[in-house]
């Protein structure tokens, strides 16, 4: 089992720490927590780790800057939502909707990443911000096939449902039905995916990527033909973002564009990967849960602030509805002075402390 | 940047006594009166091809106006400013303001007592854009100029800090801005409505582009701009401060997004903080002035011919443009 991680765990015991404490306590939420929002919760966090560590492959390994990511995220939901709409609540009909979107993924990311060599970073980085709005656009506009901007509902088959239960009653404070059955399957599938993303950073393909971020003038005169390995890994982290969009899909069970193709989720993605930490699979970890743990549960400490400052000039800034300045604020001051992230900052203090262990 | 040889040369008008509209930059230029005959002969009435006309220029005059400041600093300094689209929805608020503290002036039929109190807004909005854009420059972008994927990041957090800001103000409900007494409406004849706030924009729009080519063409200070834009390295060389001139070129290119912005928020006759999305400032300005870029890159001939396609396309498929600025 170890020698499967081999390379890919984290050689910092904090760090070390940080991630069991996530992974069990994302485990055992439903005894932890309890409650059908601390799951959808739960459930999100699986979702947008696999969907940041994907975004980081592409931004904190190859330095390639792309806004296009949300458009495989909406690809793979839609991929779900709209066969299961069309051909009904089946298991073939989910398997052939996810087939299709990776596919189309694959192919569109071949076409981008093409793209991607005539053009210079901060132009291609423009190009996929264009695709991306004309993406959700296109979704909104064809609303006889994805539902417009209600998006659609749909069901699930029935072993995934509530209406499922394994056991009537609950054990231990938890419900044992379908939802709960759907939850661990986005859990196993999220774990999955980001131990194959840690293998390929870990392999020789991801460390010609790193050198590919370096210096591709170099990389290309030792003879890694850098296009191939940027098309290499366009695919790859599209693909991964596909597959975060299925599960998300299963979560929500309907799918719009607001929660898949919008800005607002790409610029939730961005503030993740930089809070977590570029480059390094783990730091997306550690961004997405503090990112949407403050989105769901910063909103209830601001009114506490509201509460304390009522009636000064200050409690503007503490109404719950402006979690997203405070963010804005944490965003900036991190990109200034901790532009390695929670991870990288993490790495520091373990390094701060074996240093003064020693002397 | 022109090419120096056959017929691309500027000194050698007519090199192989090839006819004057064989030359790619006439051609260019007559392009959009071009596109009004074709459309003359597509759209069945005068009348309507004429309001479609005045319609089409304000919008485009008015878009100009909001994103000519992003593409001169992306031009200048290479620093792509995702808080750009603030700019635009502040001068809204800003002239909001202006005019809910005169609403005697808003209400009067007098035009030269609105286009003081529209004035007034403008200004107002300039000054306060002003200020909020030296301190973004100085706090935020100046540290972050050769770093690209720094400058996409902190941009959009000053963006999100900015916007809420402005909520915190003004409230996230879009405002209803009624347009001055005497501008609005127009005169019809047949089917042929000429709106009186449209025919303002297109003159503004003129005077400011005028004004903005004349600055770039014969004064100083444009002229070191436009060698900025070319060779950055080279004017430092020659000692002028580059920072202090792209300092100077943030904050115009600012002063027009607040113009922009109030003038848009009369034509909407709404503000709100989305007014010009990230997303619609860019596509607009972004995809005029790239897709000709590569297009040139990739074929040359066609360079000139993106844009409007381009604008053509976006037309017919979405009316509104190809992303609403208040969608």
């Amino acid at each position: 089992m170890l020698r499967l991680f081999s390379n890919s765990l984290p050689n910092n015991r904090i760090v070390y720490i940080g991630l069991l404490i996530i992974a069990i306590a994302l485990l055992l939420n439903p005894w932890l927590f309890g409650g059908s929002k601390a799951l959808l919760i739960a459930a999100k966090i699986c979702i947008f780790i696999v969907l940041v560590a994907s975004y980081d492959l592409l931004i904190g390994y190859t330095g390639i800057i792309s806004f296009a990511h949300t458009v495989f995220f909406a690809m793979g939901a839609y991929g779900i939502g709209m066969s299961i709409s069309f051909y009904g609540p089946h298991w073939w009909s989910m398997g052939l909707g996810a087939l299709s979107a990776l596919c189309i993924s694959a192919v569109v990311a071949l076409c981008l990443g093409l793209v991607s060599f005539r053009v210079k970073r901060i132009f291609f980085a423009m190009i996929t911000l264009a695709i991306a709005s004309a993406f959700a656009i296109f979704l909104n506009q064809n609303y006889t096939v994805t539902g417009g901007e209600d998006g659609l509902s749909f069901r699930l088959p029935h072993i995934l449902t509530p209406a499922n239960e394994f056991i009537s009653g609950k054990l231990g404070g938890a419900r044992i039905d379908g939802k709960l059955l759907s939850f661990y399957f986005i859990y196993a599938l999220s774990f999955i995916c980001v131990f194959l993303m840690l293998r390929i950073t870990q392999s020789p393909f991801g460390r010609v990527l790193t050198a590919i971020r370096e210096n591709e003038f170099r990389s290309n005169a030792l003879g890694y033909t850098s296009n191939v390995y940027v098309i290499g890994i366009l695919i790859i982290s599209s693909c991964f973002a596909t597959i975060a969009g299925m599960m998300l899909a299963m979560a929500n069970r309907y799918v719009n564009t607001e929660t898949t193709a919008s800005m607002q989720i790409m610029i939730d993605i961005l503030l993740m990967v930089v809070l977590g930490g570029m480059g390094t699979i783990y730091g997306a970890i550690f961004g997405v849960t503090l990112v949407i743990l403050a989105q769901n549960y910063l909103q209830a400490l601001l009114s506490l602030a509201t509460g304390a400052t009522t009636d000064t000039p200050l409690s503007a800034f503490f109404e719950h509805e402006r979690w997203l300045f405070w963010l804005g604020v944490i965003f900036i001051i991190s990109v200034y002075f901790f532009p390695q992230g929670i991870a990288g900052f993490l790495q520091k203090l373990q390094g701060q402390l074996t240093r003064k262990s020693q002397t | 940047m022109r090419k120096l040889h056959g017929q691309y040369n500027p000194d050698v008008p007519n090199p192989i006594g090839e006819a004057w509209w064989t030359h790619s930059d006439t051609q260019a230029w007559l392009v959009i009166p071009g596109i009004m005959a074709i459309f003359f002969g597509l759209v069945p009435d005068v009348s309507g091809w004429l309001t479609l006309t005045i319609a089409g220029l304000a919008m485009g005059m008015m878009l100009f106006i909001m994103t000519a400041g992003f593409n001169l600093v992306f031009g200048l300094m290479g620093v792509l400013n995702f808080g750009h689209s603030v700019f635009i929805s502040l001068g809204a608020y800003a002239g909001y303001v202006v005019v809910k503290n005169n609403i005697p002036a808003l209400l009067s039929e007098n035009i030269y007592v609105n286009l003081g109190l529209l004035t007034t807004a403008i200004l107002f909005a300039m000054v306060l854009v002003g200020v909020v854009a030296v301190v973004f420059e100085r706090l935020l972008i100046r540290r972050v100029y050769h770093n690209e994927l720094m400058q996409i990041l902190i941009t959009i957090g000053g963006l999100i800090v900015v916007e809420q800001l402005m909520y915190m103000a003004w409230g996230s409900e879009n405002i209803i801005v009624p347009k001055p007494a005497a501008l609005q409406g127009g005169w019809s004849y047949g089917n042929f409505v000429f709106e009186k706030y449209r025919i303002l924009a297109v003159v503004i729009g003129l005077v400011l582009f005028g004004s903005l080519l004349l600055t770039f063409k014969k004064t100083k200070i444009g002229l070191i701009i436009r060698a900025g834009v070319e060779n950055r390295e080279m004017v430092e060389a020659f000692g002028y401060n580059i920072r202090l001139l792209f300092t100077a070129v943030f904050v115009g290119g600012a002063l027009l997004a607040a113009m922009g912005g109030v003038l848009w928020s009369f034509y909407e006759e709404e503000v709100s903080g989305q007014l010009g999305s990230v997303v619609g400032c860019f596509v607009a300005a972004l995809l005029v002035g790239l897709l000709s870029n590569y297009i040139g890159y990739v074929a040359q001939d066609f360079s000139h011919y993106t844009t409007i396609a381009l604008m053509i396309t976006v037309l017919i498929w979405r009316p509104r443009g190809l992303i609403p600025l208040n969608e």
